[in-house]
C-alpha cells in the first residue's frame, strides 16, 4: 500500500492514479510537481543522497499513515536533468473518506520539501544557481508537527 | 584507527571538489560542529564551503541530526546545505 520510487525517469500520473482508484478508497487526492520555465530557465537538475533517500521518503510515508487512515500511498521523486514542463515529483493517497486523502497529500508534499535528501540547481543560458530553502517551506513543514 | 566517511552534496561538494573522502574518526566527544571547524582550517574550498555554519546541514549514517549532535561511532557523516526537494 506504501510505495516509494526515486528515479530519473519520467511516471505515468493516471496509471499511478488508476493504482490509488483500485485500493477500495471513497477518495483519492494527488499533486504533481512540475518544472516552471521562470526566468529563462533552461533545466533544473536534481542532486539527491541515495544511500539515504529512499529509506528517508519512506518514514516520511510511514508518518503520514500513521496520521491518517490511508488505503494507499504513493510517492515518485525524479532526479538529474529536468527541462521546463517536465514532472518532478508525485504524491497520491487513497483513503475511505476524501479529508485524510487531502490532508495526507498536502503533509506529504510539504515534508518532501523540507525534510527529503534533495537539492536543485538551476541552469540558465549565462549561469547557474543552487536553489535556497524558503522560510516559507520550512514554516508549512513544520505547522504539521504535533 | 578508525575512519569516518564523509560525503558532500550541491554546493558544499562544489567548493570542496569531491563528493567523498575518508577521514580519522574524532574523538568520542567531538560535535559535528567542531569537526566542520577543523574541516574548514585547511583552507581553499573548505573554508569557502565551510564559512557559515548556520548554512549547513547534516546527516550522521543517513538521518539528520544538528549539527551539535556528537559524531561518536557513526560511520558515514554526511554535509549539505538546507534540502529543496519536492
Amino acid at each position: 500500500m506504501i510505495r516509494v520510487s526515486i528515479q530519473a525517469e519520467d511516471f505515468d500520473p493516471a496509471a499511478e492514479l488508476a493504482a490509488l482508484e483500485a485500493s477500495g478508497g471513497g477518495g483519492v487526492a494527488s499533486f504533481t510537481g512540475i518544472v516552471r520555465g521562470d526566468g529563462g530557465l533552461i533545466a533544473l537538475e536534481l542532486e539527491h543522497y541515495p544511500a539515504m533517500t529512499t529509506a528517508q521518503v519512506e518514514r516520511i510515508v510511514v508518518e503520514a499513515s500513521e496520521r491518517w487512515p490511508l488505503l494507499g500511498a504513493r510517492v515518485i521523486h525524479r532526479f538529474g536533468r529536468l527541462e521546463p514542463g517536465e514532472r518532478i515529483v508525485f504524491v497520491g493517497t487513497a483513503s475511505r473518506h476524501r479529508t485524510a486523502a487531502l490532508e495526507a497529500c498536502a503533509f506529504l508534499i510539504d515534508w518532501l520539501k523540507s525534510q527529503a535528501p534533495f537539492w536543485k540547481k538551476e541552469h540558465f543560458s549565462d549561469r547557474t544557481a543552487w536553489v535556497e530553502a524558503r522560510a516559507e517551506d520550512d514554516a508549512k513543514a513544520e505547522s504539521w508537527k504535533r | 584507527m578508525a575512519r569516518l566517511s564523509l560525503v558532500y552534496f550541491a554546493w558544499v561538494r562544489e567548493a570542496i571538489g569531491r563528493d567523498e573522502e575518508q577521514v580519522e574518526r574524532p574523538a568520542a566527544d567531538v560535535t559535528i560542529g567542531a569537526l566542520i571547524a577543523t574541516l574548514a582550517a585547511r583552507g581553499g574550498g573548505y573554508a569557502e564551503a565551510f564559512a557559515q555554519p548556520d548554512k549547513l546541514r547534516a546527516a550522521l549514517d543517513q538521518r539528520f541530526v544538528p549539527l551539535d549532535s556528537l559524531i561518536g561511532e557513526a560511520k558515514e557523516l554526511a554535509i549539505f546545505p538546507p534540502v529543496t526537494g519536492g
